[in-house]
C-alpha cells in the first residue's frame, strides 16, 4: 500500500518546461506614471551580448504602474555611465531619472560582471557640488542562467531608491492551469512574476486548488483531489517532496500558511458545517477557530499573525470577518455591496483587499480598514482569488476576459491594470509568492 | 382451500376421468392402453423421420432488456436521471427533482448493499473557496433527502467539487444553471 502511494506520487509530480507561458498585457496605463529612461546595458565583451537588462528592467518598472520607461528610438544618446553625463539633454525632456550600466566577461568563464547607476536628473542638472546626482552605483558577478534574476533585483533596487517601498520584481507566482485536452487536466504551476520561467510542480486527474506560499517561499501548501475527496498537502518546491496534512471526511479546503510559518489556518467540515482551524504543521494539533451552523471559510492571517480574516455566512449572505485568535472576538469588517468574498489584508495591514459583488457583478475592491470606505478596483464581472504583491503594490487575480479565464494585474490604487492571458487553457487561483532573497 | 392445490388435483383427476369414460372394463382397459402407446411411440418416430427430411424449425431468443431498461422498469425512467439542478447560491432542492431522488432512494434501500457518492457542484461566480462550502451544501440537502427516504448513512458519501468540474465549460448563464448542480455516482 506505502509502495502503491509513493509509485502514484512520483508519477504526478515531475518538473519540466512548460507550454501555457503567461504574458502581461497592459490594458490601462496611468498618465502620471514618472517618466525615466533605462538605457541599453553596454556590452563590452566579445562577441554576442549576453541578455538584454534594459528590456527587462523598463518592463518590470512599467508594470508597477508608477513609470513611463522612454522608448529607445526617443533616446538623444546612451550613455553606460554616469562619468561626462550630459543631464540637461535629458532634464529638457522631462525624464527624472536614468537607469546604465556595463556588461563585461569574468575571469571565470560562463560569468558575467554587471556594473549599473541610477542617477537623478534634476539634481544632476543643478550641478550643487554637495549633491551627488548617483543615487545608486552597484556590481554584481552573475551567471548567464542567473541574468534576467539579477535584471529583477536592479528593477527592485531602482523601485525601492525611487518610491521608498521595497520592489516586488523577484517574486514567483503559483497559479492552477487547467488543460482539459490533457491527460492531466489539472496543473500547479509556478513562474517569476512576469510569467517566465514557467515550471509545473504537480499536475493530476483531479482537481487541484488554492495554493498558498510558505512564507520563506521554499514551499507550497494546496488541496488536491486525487483520492477522489479533498485533501490538505504541503510540497517542497526544491526537493519536490510531499507530504500529507489533513485527510478529513468532507471538506479539507482553503489552506492560508501563518506568517511566522509555523502553521496553516485550514477550513475542515468533519463535524458539519465548514468551519475554521489552525493546524500546527510540525505536531498536526488542530485547534478550532469557527464555532458557527452557518458557512466559515476563506482563512488568511493578519501581516502580524494575531487574527484570521475569513468569509461567513452568518448574517445571511456572505461577508467577511475578523476573529482574534486569543479572544476568540469576531467582528465583521465588511457591510457594502451585495456580498463580500475571499478577503486578504495587505502587508502594510492598512487595507482589506476582497471580492466585491454589485449588481451581480463580482469585482475586486479594496477596502480602507480604518475609515470603512470601499473602493472597487476593476472593470471585469467574475473576479476572483486576489492575491497581494508582497511590498503591497499590486493584486492578482483570475477573471474572465474575452470569453477565458485567466490571470490579471491591478495597482492597489485601480488606475494601473494588465492582463495575463495564457497561451492555451485556462488559468486560475493565483498566489504572489513572499519576497525572495 | 388454495387454488393452487385445486388445479394441482385436477390435472391428476382429469385423465383418470377421461380414461374411465372411454373404458369399458379393466381388462380390455389395459389391452387398449397398450395398442395406443405403441401407436403413438410409431406416430411419433415417423414424424421424426419426416422432420429430419422434409422440415426445419428454429427459435428465437427471448428479448432481453438493458440494465437501464430494467432499472427504469422496476424504479420509473427517474432512476436513470443522475443530475438535480439548483438555483444560484442555494442548496433548496426543487420540487421537480423529487420524483428522480424517489427513484434513487427506493433503490438503495432494496440494495442495502449498493453505495453512491453524491457530488456537490457550483457556478463559476464567487470564490472558489466559498463555492466548495457551498457546493458541499448542496451534495448534503440531497444526501438528507435520500436519508429521510431510508437509505442508511453508510450508503452515502458526499464531495463538493465546487467550480472546479464544471459540466459546461462556457461563462455565461446557460453554462451556468448547467454546472449548480448535484450528482448521484455509482
Amino acid at each position: 500500500m506505502l509502495l502503491r502511494l509513493f509509485l502514484s506520487i512520483a508519477m504526478i509530480i515531475f518538473s519540466a518546461q512548460a507550454s501555457a507561458r503567461l504574458e502581461i498585457l497592459i490594458t490601462e496605463g496611468v498618465n502620471t506614471a514618472r517618466p525615466i529612461a533605462v538605457i541599453p546595458f553596454k556590452w563590452l565583451g566579445e562577441g554576442e551580448k549576453p541578455g538584454q537588462f534594459s528590456d527587462i528592467i523598463a518592463a518590470d518598472l512599467q508594470r508597477s504602474g508608477q513609470f513611463s520607461p522612454l522608448p529607445l528610438n526617443q533616446m538623444p544618446n546612451t550613455p553606460s555611465n554616469s562619468i561626462g553625463l550630459n543631464y540637461s539633454l535629458w532634464h529638457k525632456m522631462g525624464i527624472e531619472a536614468l537607469l546604465m550600466g556595463e556588461v563585461s566577461p569574468a575571469p571565470e568563464a560562463g560569468k558575467y560582471i554587471v556594473t549599473y547607476e541610477l542617477v537623478d536628473v534634476v539634481t544632476g542638472n543643478a550641478n550643487v557640488a554637495d549633491y551627488s546626482p548617483v543615487l545608486e552605483s552597484r556590481r554584481g558577478t552573475v551567471t548567464k542562467t542567473q541574468l534576467r534574476r539579477f535584471a529583477h533585483r536592479i528593477s527592485d533596487v531602482a523601485y525601492e531608491n525611487l518610491t521608498g517601498e521595497k520592489g516586488a520584481f523577484l517574486t514567483r507566482i503559483a497559479y492552477i492551469a487547467v488543460d482539459r485536452k490533457s491527460s492531466h487536466p489539472y496543473q500547479l504551476r509556478i513562474s517569476d512574476y512576469d510569467g517566465y520561467g514557467e515550471k509545473l510542480i504537480l499536475r493530476s486527474k483531479q482537481p487541484i486548488m488554492s495554493p498558498s506560499w510558505s512564507p520563506d517561499g521554499r514551499k507550497l501548501a494546496y488541496v488536491s483531489f486525487e483520492q477522489r475527496h479533498s485533501q490538505i498537502y504541503i510540497q517542497d518546491l526544491y526537493s519536490q517532496k510531499r507530504e500529507l496534512m489533513t485527510s478529513f471526511p468532507k471538506i479539507n479546503g482553503s489552506p492560508s500558511w501563518s506568517p511566522d510559518g509555523k502553521s496553516l489556518a485550514i477550513v475542515l467540515s468533519k463535524e458539519g458545517q465548514p468551519e475554521v482551524y489552525t493546524l500546527d504543521t510540525q505536531s498536526k494539533a488542530l485547534r478550532r477557530i469557527t464555532h458557527n451552523r452557518a458557512i466559515d471559510t476563506e482563512p488568511s492571517w493578519s501581516p502580524d499573525g494575531n487574527s484570521l480574516i475569513f468569509t461567513s455566512t452568518r448574517g445571511g449572505r456572505p461577508q467577511i470577518y475578523q476573529v482574534d485568535l486569543r479572544s476568540k472576538v469576531t467582528k465583521r469588517l465588511t457591510w457594502e455591496g451585495d456580498l463580500n468574498l475571499g478577503g486578504t489584508i495587505t502587508p502594510d495591514g492598512a487595507s482589506l483587499v476582497l471580492v466585491s459583488r454589485h449588481d451581480g457583478n463580482y469585482k475586486i475592491a479594496a477596502q480602507d480598514l480604518a475609515s470603512g470606505e470601499l473602493r472597487t478596483l476593476t472593470n471585469t464581472h467574475l473576479d476572483e482569488s486576489p492575491s497581494v504583491a508582497p511590498n503591497g503594490s499590486m493584486i492578482i487575480y483570475s477573471t474572465v476576459y474575452k470569453g477565458r479565464q485567466g490571470l490579471a494585474l491591478v495597482s492597489m490604487d485601480g488606475r494601473f491594470k494588465a492582463n495575463i492571458p495564457a497561451q492555451s487553457g485556462e488559468v486560475k487561483s493565483p498566489a504572489w509568492s513572499p519576497f525572495l532573497k | 382451500m388454495n387454488p393452487s392445490i385445486i388445479s394441482k388435483s385436477l390435472l391428476i383427476a382429469l385423465p383418470l376421468l377421461a380414461l374411465s369414460a372411454c373404458s369399458s372394463n379393466s381388462d380390455t382397459d389395459s389391452a387398449a392402453m397398450e395398442a395406443n402407446k405403441a401407436a403413438m411411440e410409431q406416430a411419433a418416430m415417423e414424424q421424426q423421420a419426416a422432420a429430419e427430411s422434409n422440415i426445419e424449425t428454429d427459435g428465437i431468443q427471448a428479448i432481453e432488456l438493458t440494465e437501464e431498461e430494467l432499472m427504469a422498469k422496476r424504479y420509473s425512467d427517474a432512476i436513470l436521471e443522475k443530475i438535480i439542478q439548483f438555483d444560484f447560491d442555494t442548496a433548496m432542492i426543487k420540487p421537480e427533482f423529487t420524483s428522480i431522488l424517489d427513484a434513487h432512494a427506493e433503490f438503495l434501500v432494496n440494495n442495502p448493499e449498493e453505495k453512491v457518492t453524491i457530488e456537490g457542484h457550483t457556478d463559476e461566480k464567487g470564490t472558489p473557496e466559498y463555492n466548495i462550502a457551498l457546493g458541499e451544501r448542496r451534495a448534503m440537502s440531497v444526501s438528507v433527502y435520500l436519508e429521510n427516504m431510508g437509505v442508511l448513512p453508510s450508503q452515502i458519501s458526499v464531495v463538493s467539487y465546487g467550480e472546479e468540474k464544471p459540466l459546461n465549460f462556457g461563462h455565461a448563464e446557460a453554462s451556468w444553471s448547467d454546472n449548480r448542480r448535484a450528482e448521484l455516482v455509482y
